[in-house]
């Protein structure tokens, strides 16, 4: 409750809560509004927004509806954002924990691999994932998280390892408490609020990298996603510049409202940065 | 000189990472349906399985996993990349080609993110709570949530096609049969857009944090102290907090250097020019993985030479690293 109270205090914070408030409505009703495949024909190709009522937004090179686009592409955009973020903290957790408790041999590999990972810039790798394994939803998805675990990984291997000689970690392994439960019941919690910031960091990540990857047709072409449409409006920018511009907008206001949450969170966990000035 | 040898052995250290991301590259490869000679095959049209046999002989593919790992490694070492599929030329030679433009486009981008995000930067901290700390906060936050192709298709709306004041795309113009100078302006103003584009979410980036960077050293005892002895605000501001502040900045260059290369596979293809970032995106439609990985293997160097500069940067900015050693 406290929490809530100290997140509400920030005007920017309740912006965010409001986008994605607001992305997420459209995702849920999306089904309701428009029951048909948004990847279907449905009237004449490149209407302009509010030229006909029964396309508010218009409609896209191929004749398709881009208001139900819109409305579809924002759930892949939020489960592709949502899943792939979970993969990657799933992992970041798991690896930054291991290499934060026990040090050693296995910190140093991990976080050898973790500097192979960083290396790397993320796209390229991605480019490299969808090229082998195909572009189908489910991979963008699991490449996606499996791009962006290293930064999550680092995170916790710091919390855990200003963590690991506190006396209550201390007292479990006294008690002679197994080294897994000491890890994820007893260290994790404490280690999870800044993680969970990050978070908000990696979906926004994972949903501007899945946009980049549809917008060169790389991922899935069998979804409606917003990527996608603005790489299909590519072709009659010249004249039809709204069909890339719409989606383009929802991108922006999705990753800002997961930004701007994801900073509030950040200032209400730590209200001492209030009192810094910044 | 200490410096140097500091980043040397930072050098030295991150050679196990590059063979790190070589073997996993090669395991990566293994996994992938359909090898080089499937590729070779497919471009000279098929042929028959005796002919592919002898072809997988000729490239050593018939070895164990293991001596094909040894082997692999080994080309790397000598900068042999291997064959293009889609250019029957070697890798080596087709990324040579593209290199320098995706350098350039790099290089300007990073200029203009660095140059602009600290200026802004010190601006934003210097009026820290009023009108043009907010403008620029928001505007921040807000070209840091903009995906960077949309906003190149924007800007080739406006600037090329409603206004006509830039070219849509591409390196140069072709036919003029211009040298020098004239070359030079004419690429610039190609690349006006795609620097542009490229360097917005850096730029907004390096806003955010020399904007934090400046706060806290402003707020240190020695400021205090220049303060207190006359030294004038812009002063105080350009001599004593800026070279203190720009650390972090530098940090932020090296972490994100592989991003922006990244960021040049999709500029790239969003202006059509002909760099590194195109060609892995032409690589990849046209299942060239020799290509592909060679791009990989290029980029990690690419980043790993990037943080070496850095960490000689460091030395300059801040002697007390080297003077604690």
């Amino acid at each position: 409750m406290s929490l809530f109270r100290r997140y509400r205090r920030s005007p920017a914070a309740i912006v965010g809560l409001v986008l994605l408030f607001l992305v997420v409505a459209v995702a849920v009703a999306a089904p309701f509004l428009f029951p048909k495949d948004p990847l279907s024909l449905a009237g004449r190709p490149l209407q302009w927004p509010m030229a006909n009522p029964r396309f508010v937004l218009g409609t896209d090179p191929s004749g398709r509806d881009i208001a139900a686009q819109m409305a579809h592409g924002a759930r892949l955009a939020l489960v592709i954002g949502f899943v792939a973020t979970l993969i990657s903290i799933a992992i970041g957790i798991v690896v930054g924990a291991v290499a934060g408790f026990y040090g050693g041999w296995a910190d140093t590999l991990l976080m050898r691999v973790a500097e192979a990972f960083q290396t790397l810039p993320s796209f390229l790798l991605l480019l490299v994932f969808v090229a082998v394994f195909g572009s189908d939803i489910t991979t963008v998805t699991v490449a996606i998280g499996l791009v962006s675990w290293p930064a999550p990984a680092r995170l916790t291997r710091a919390e855990f390892l200003s963590l690991r000689h506190r006396e209550f970690v201390e007292a479990c392994r006294v008690l002679g408490m197994k080294d897994a439960k000491i890890i994820f019941q007893e260290m994790l919690p404490n280690a999870l609020p800044p993680i969970i910031v990050y978070a908000s960091i990696v979906m926004a990540t994972a949903i501007l990298l899945e946009s980049a990857l549809a917008f060169l047709s790389l991922s899935d072409p069998n979804v409606a996603s917003w990527g996608n449409l603005i790489g299909a409006g590519r072709g009659v920018l010249r004249t039809q510049w709204y069909v890339s511009a719409i989606p383009g907008v929802a991108i922006l206001l999705t990753v800002l409202g997961v930004s701007l949450v994801g900073q509030g969170l950040n200032d209400a966990l730590n209200p001492r940065l209030h009192n810094v000035g910044d | 000189m200490t410096i140097l040898l500091l980043a040397l052995r930072r050098l030295a250290a991150s050679l196990p990472t590059l063979l790190m991301i070589l073997v996993g590259l090669f395991l990566l490869l293994q996994l992938a349906p359909g090898d080089t000679v499937d590729a070779l095959m497919a471009q000279m049209g098929g042929g028959d399985p005796a002919t592919a046999e002898e072809l997988r002989r000729y490239y050593g593919l018939d070895l164990p996993a293991a001596a094909q790992l040894g082997r692999y490694v080994l080309r790397l070492a000598q900068l042999d990349l291997g064959m293009s599929a889609i250019y029957g030329k070697p890798v080596a030679d087709v990324i040579a080609e593209r290199l320098p433009v995706t350098l350039l486009l790099m290089g300007s981008s990073l200029t203009l993110a660095f140059v602009g995000g600290m200026s802004l930067g010190v601006l934003a901290a210097r009026t820290v709570g009023r009108w043009p700390d907010t403008i620029l906060s928001t505007l921040g936050l807000v070209f840091y949530a903009t995906p960077s192709f949309w906003f190149g298709l924007m800007g080739i709306v406006v600037f090329a096609i409603t206004l006509g004041w830039l070219p849509a795309g591409g390196f140069e113009e072709i036919g003029t049969g211009a040298g020098g100078l004239e070359r030079a302006l004419d690429i610039a103003r190609h690349l006006v857009l795609p620097t542009m584009t490229l360097a917005l979410i850096f730029l907004a980036t390096y806003l955010r944090v020399m904007r934090t960077a400046m706060l806290e050293v402003l707020n240190l005892d020695f400021v205090r102290t220049a303060r207190a002895k006359g030294v004038g605000e812009t002063a105080v501001t350009i001599r004593h907090a800026l070279r203190n502040a720009l650390l972090p900045m530098v940090t932020i260059l090296g972490l994100q250097a592989g991003t922006m290369l990244g960021g040049s596979v999709v500029v790239e293809s969003v202006f059509a020019l002909p760099g590194l970032g195109r060609l892995a995106y032409e690589s990849v439609v046209q299942r060239d993985l020799n290509t592909l990985l060679g791009i990989v293997f290029v980029s990690a160097i690419l980043v790993i030479a990037i943080n070496f500069v850095v960490d000689l940067l460091y030395g300059w900015l801040d002697p007390r690293i080297v003077a604690d050693r």
